[in-house]
């Protein structure tokens, strides 16, 4: 077995002895738990509370106007759910610039394309309706920067 | 048996080649599901070329505003003259720097600069001409328009999709005539909103005369037209048959600043 060499540095082959010490550590660990703790606000906050369910409302006058078999969306009732957003933007861009603006639904039944005189027609509880999935998902379409919603008029009428 | 590595590789080649092509091509030659449904209202007015006349021997001063309140209320315009809650009230400087406008009124030598009369009959110079979006052949707001929210229809309708618009007011600086308005403040607390069959404009965007696309496509006319007792007249420019033709022929018209080449197609009998 060889000697191990001595040299000013310590010895080669060996690890420099490092005194190991935990440089502020009060201060290091109060912070972790801060932190820690700040993340998890959302977590921690909610715990055991539960957000409702959206529950759009279709009790609009219009909607009730209407005869059992007739109270349907332009189409079923699925399709609508998860595509209208896509319908939409179809009916926005071939409405503003093709001029096209007759919808034919499924069914063959025509409607004009437009969000604020066919779909608000029937859903003119925008707060009831729209809003309701849409702030449980949290988005925030910018639809009603323009389009009036019926609302007012719907109030007026109560 | 084995297969080579040269020819795994080309049957794998042709295989997603014929794959991906077989898939786009199928994608782009079948129509959309949506796409097919849209189509135009068949009661739908339409032209080859949509031109305006504005007759002045019988376009009166009560006709004139009439119009101009028969636009600006089926198109949701504001009045900042008149807000819904008298706390919007802003002061006249403002009125002027943030007015928003489809169809005005203006003396002849403002709405016909450099036409370089020495004198002009004095009948002419008290007349106020009804302006508007001249929906000009060569628009100089289409050219400069960044993301096309302006565009010229093949009917010759210079329109606007407000969804696009970015607010850069590029069109603004373009367009000679200043038939072009910025929504600098939100427009809403400026609007009746009495109708509410057409959309407002939001903060940040520019709005004009559309040429009422949105009653043409219903087979009706124009606004103003309608409330014009015969003063305004819309028709196809290209038909020889058709009233704007007739007036055309008939009288002598002028149109707006031809000198820049624009090619508007609103005419004025004066």
């Amino acid at each position: 077995m060889k000697e191990p060499v001595k040299s000013e540095f310590g010895t080669v082959g060996e690890k420099p002895k490092v005194e190991k010490k935990f440089y502020n550590r009060n201060l290091i660990l109060a912070g972790i738990i801060v932190f820690v703790a700040l993340i998890t606000y959302p977590i921690w906050n909610l715990q055991g509370k539960s957000v409702p369910p959206p529950d759009p409302k279709l009790d609009t006058p219009v909607i009730q106007k209407m005869a059992e078999q007739d109270r349907k969306c332009i189409e079923d009732k699925t399709y609508m759910r998860n595509y209208h957003m896509q319908m939409l933007d179809e009916w926005r861009d071939q409405v503003v610039r093709n001029g096209n603006r007759e919808y034919t639904s499924l069914s063959g039944k025509k409607y004009t394309a437009s969000l604020q005189n066919t779909c608000l027609e029937c859903h003119s509880n925008k707060s009831q309706f729209c809003d309701q999935c849409h702030n449980y998902v949290g988005v925030a379409p910018y639809c009603w920067g323009c389009h009036l919603t019926r609302e007012k008029k719907l109030a007026e009428a109560k | 048996m084995s297969i080579s590595r040269r020819d795994f590789l080309r049957i794998a080649g042709f295989s997603t080649l014929f794959g991906l092509g077989a898939k786009s091509a199928f994608e782009m030659l079948a129509p959309g599901e949506l796409e097919a449904k849209l189509t135009p209202n068949p009661k739908a007015l339409s032209a080859q070329r949509w031109a305006m006349v504005v007759d002045m021997r019988k376009l009166n001063e009560q006709t004139a505003e009439k119009c101009i309140e028969a636009c600006h209320r089926v198109h949701n315009v504001p009045d900042f003259e008149d807000p819904i809650d008298p706390k919007d009230k802003i002061d006249p400087e403002e009125k002027i720097r943030w007015e928003v406008k489809w169809i005005w009124k203006e003396k002849y030598e403002h709405a016909f600069p450099g036409q370089a009369e020495v004198a002009i009959p004095e009948k002419i110079h008290k007349l106020n001409f009804l302006l508007l979006c001249n929906h000009c052949d060569n628009p100089p707001c289409v050219r400069v328009c960044p993301t096309k929210a302006t565009w010229k229809r093949e009917d010759g309708v210079v329109m606007m999709d407000q969804h696009r618009c970015i607010g850069c007011r590029y069109c603004m600086a373009a367009c000679p005539y200043g038939a072009r308005s910025f929504n600098w403040r939100d427009p809403r607390p400026f609007i009746k909103g009495d109708d509410e069959s057409y959309p407002t404009r939001e903060i940040g965007v520019v709005e004009k005369c559309n040429f009422c696309a949105e009653r043409l496509a219903k087979g009706q006319l124009p606004a103003c037209v309608e409330v014009s007792k015969g003063a305004l007249t819309v028709g196809d420019l290209n038909d020889a048959k058709s009233k704007v033709r007739e007036l055309l022929r008939t009288n002598f018209t002028i149109r707006r600043k031809t000198q820049l080449g624009s090619n508007p197609q609103v005419y004025y009998i004066v």
